[in-house]
């Protein structure tokens, strides 16, 4: 076990549940997971498995009607859940900040770029205008803007997605967070722009010391820019370990339905492997472990009872019949 | 997919198809003066030729034309110059009744079904507009039997769209575009709104439909690896040119633009990390005022002065595979 002085994050067996009228949809279940400092941890799934949810709850962004029903989250040896709202805004912006999908919806249309930066930097920090200003130009250069001095006076609009996303990028890191939670940071973006805002995000943050949640469905993705992985179904981390393990020997039936599916350049077949059926709503999960009416490995067992996440090698997994070493 | 010997009959030709789209006029400079017409010069001369029972391929980022030539095929837009011809069509080739021999399956599952009809409805629709049947309750079982095909059931006619999950609602828009029987199917982007384990059920049901009805494929996707899945033969778009074409194998295998290699090697692959990648530089120059020479040059490498001023033209580099560039022998080498 990890000493709280050195975990930076710490969610323990939290869960979050929708209020409803004809009673609560739980969403998360008894999720726990940790990260160290400067760590880029992958969560992945398909939508509705609870990745944003879990992402908004630790930057303390979950809205009504959504709650957290039980659980703790540690954040730097604090206790960070129970915190007022205040105080969560300090928290958010200065050690933890966010990165969203969208970048034209994340940043302020009537703003200059260099206002929005500026502005951020000085809200957390005690600096003067002209040191804001200085500071949000080197960042600009750092996420890779040409001619910074000049996209300070720049509008959103005025900028590609790929541009806008790299100011988010810059925003989220002008005041040197302990944690950013990048939820689907590239899903908008083109391919080839993709690389190059992956680049800078991995880059910054080996060179800021800063650690990455990193929100996102493409597998991909997590294998290019993750160190660890927590793969989600309906509302649970159903397997979590080093990427390099969880990609290459899959254990949970699922996460490994899940990265057959996926087309390969390498590798072509007539047919795609595919896991039949979907992931199941909130209101109508099955007994037992959600995964059993779609996998290949369920027995009796699986249908009454919910698999608690057990060390397997290196990763962690939750199913009572995982698959063995090698795929 | 190889066919050496008996090459199946051309099903579409397209030839020096140009679509352009009137935007109205500049600002004024002066009193009296009208701005100048704005224009943007969205496909810029492509050929293609489709083959039956082949999937046909277009990638490409967002803003290279692709939608507008799905639409150009679908009857949606006139082409500005050029030709497409449909083998069915008559000599006269009159554009307007293309419809009956191909549909079309959209992106967004959520937006191409009607929410306030029912989805026996909007599976009849297609068979009452082409007055193959009278009314929609007469088409029942021919509908029912549709769903079956794409792994729904017949009893889902009276249900809603918002009752079905997107992938559920992706194979309702395929069975409906397979209503009239077409045999030939534009798919624009048909998977990119979905999740991948969705996205393998829906790319193995379209594999599926096409082996037992002999359907052609127009597939239009930006994920490279989707592509190379489903497709016989691929054309690579870059600002409204087609500046690579080949069958999949060529393409994947042995990109020879230097836009394709690039493309390929951008994606993040799960299971061929890698780390030390040359990444694309810059974005696409603006469809408004595309640049004289080959619209790739400003993000190339091995762009030479002549790269900037002309086009490039066309090598064959076997039967299948062309290419449109300056110096694919410098490529080649690299």
């Amino acid at each position: 076990m990890q000493t709280a002085s050195e975990t930076l994050l710490d969610v323990r067996d939290l869960s979050i549940e929708f209020l409803h009228r004809k009673g609560n949809l739980q969403a998360i279940h008894h999720l726990s997971l940790t990260m160290q400092p400067g760590e880029v941890l992958g969560m992945v799934g398909e939508s509705g498995a609870g990745k944003s949810l879990t992402g908004a709850a630790i930057s303390g962004l979950l809205q009504e009607p959504g709650r957290i029903k039980q659980g703790e989250i540690w954040f730097q040896g604090q206790r960070i859940d129970n915190l007022n709202d205040n105080a969560r805004r300090q928290l958010r912006g200065k050690a933890i900040s966010c990165i969203f999908q969208d970048p034209l919806t994340s940043l302020n249309p009537v703003l200059t770029i260099g206002q929005q930066l500026t502005e951020t930097i000085r809200t957390h920090l005690p600096l003067t205008a002209a040191e804001a200003s200085e500071r949000a130009i080197n960042l600009l250069t750092e996420v890779g803007m040409s001619s910074p001095a000049q996209r300070m006076h720049q509008y959103p609009h005025q900028l590609s997605g790929g541009m806008r996303q790299r100011v988010v990028i810059a925003l989220a890191l002008c005041v040197d967070p302990q944690l950013v939670i990048a939820d689907e940071p590239t899903t908008a973006l083109d391919v080839s722009v993709q690389a190059q805002v992956l680049r800078v995000l991995k880059r910054l943050c080996q060179q800021h010391g800063t650690a990455v949640m990193l929100i996102t469905h493409d597998m991909g993705v997590v294998a290019e820019v993750c160190s660890r992985v927590a793969v989600l179904y309906a509302g649970r981390i159903v397997e979590m370990g080093p990427v390099a393990e969880v990609i290459r020997s899959p254990k949970h039936p699922y996460t490994r339905g899940l990265i057959n599916s996926i087309p390969s350049m390498r590798e072509r077949h007539a047919f795609l492997a595919q896991i039949d059926g979907t992931m199941p709503r909130l209101n109508t999960l099955p007994d037992g472990c959600a995964f059993h009416p779609r996998c290949p490995n369920v027995t009796e067992h699986c249908q009454r009872q919910q698999p608690d996440m057990q060390f397997k090698h290196l990763s962690q997994i939750a199913c009572f019949n995982p698959y063995g070493e090698t795929p | 997919m190889k066919s050496e010997k008996v090459l199946p009959p051309e099903v579409l030709s397209v030839r020096d198809l140009h679509i352009r789209f009137q935007l109205g006029r500049e600002k004024r400079s002066a009193l009296f003066r009208r701005g100048a017409k704005r224009e943007l010069h969205a496909v810029r001369g492509i050929n293609i030729s489709i083959r039956q029972g082949e999937t046909f391929s277009i990638v490409g980022e967002s803003g290279c034309g692709k939608s507008t030539i799905a639409r150009a095929l679908a009857g949606l837009y006139v082409p500005s110059a050029g030709s497409i011809k449909f083998a069915w069509q008559a000599e006269d080739g009159n554009v307007g009744r293309v419809q009956n021999g191909t549909q079309m399956i959209f992106q967004d599952p959520y937006a191409s079904l009607n929410p306030r009809w029912r989805i026996g409805r909007s599976l009849a629709e297609p068979l009452v507009l082409s007055k193959k049947v009278g009314s929609t309750r007469q088409a029942r079982n021919y509908c029912g039997q549709l769903l079956e095909q794409v792994g729904l059931a017949a009893h889902d006619l009276d249900k809603f769209p918002h009752e079905f999950s997107g992938g559920q609602r992706q194979r309702i828009s395929i069975a409906r575009a397979l209503a009239t029987q077409p045999g030939f199917l534009i798919c624009d982007e048909p998977t990119s709104a979905l999740d991948v384990s969705v996205q393998a059920q829906v790319l193995n049901l379209m594999r599926r439909l096409q082996q037992e009805h002999g359907l052609t494929y127009f597939f239009i996707s930006h994920n490279m690896a989707v592509i190379s899945h489903i497709s016989d033969r691929v054309g690579v778009m870059y600002l409204g040119r087609i500046v690579e074409q080949g069958t999949v194998e060529e393409i994947f295998s042995r990109p020879a633009h230097p836009y394709t290699r690039l493309l390929i090697a951008a994606i993040p692959q799960f299971d061929n990390p890698s780390t030390e990648r040359e990444p694309i530089v810059g974005e696409a120059p603006n469809p408004m005022s595309p640049p004289p020479g080959c619209a790739f040059a400003a993000r190339c490498r091995f762009a030479q002065p002549l790269c900037q001023q002309t086009m490039p033209p066309v090598h064959a580099l076997s039967e299948e595979h062309q290419l449109e560039c300056h110096f694919p022998a410098a490529v080649a080498a690299a």
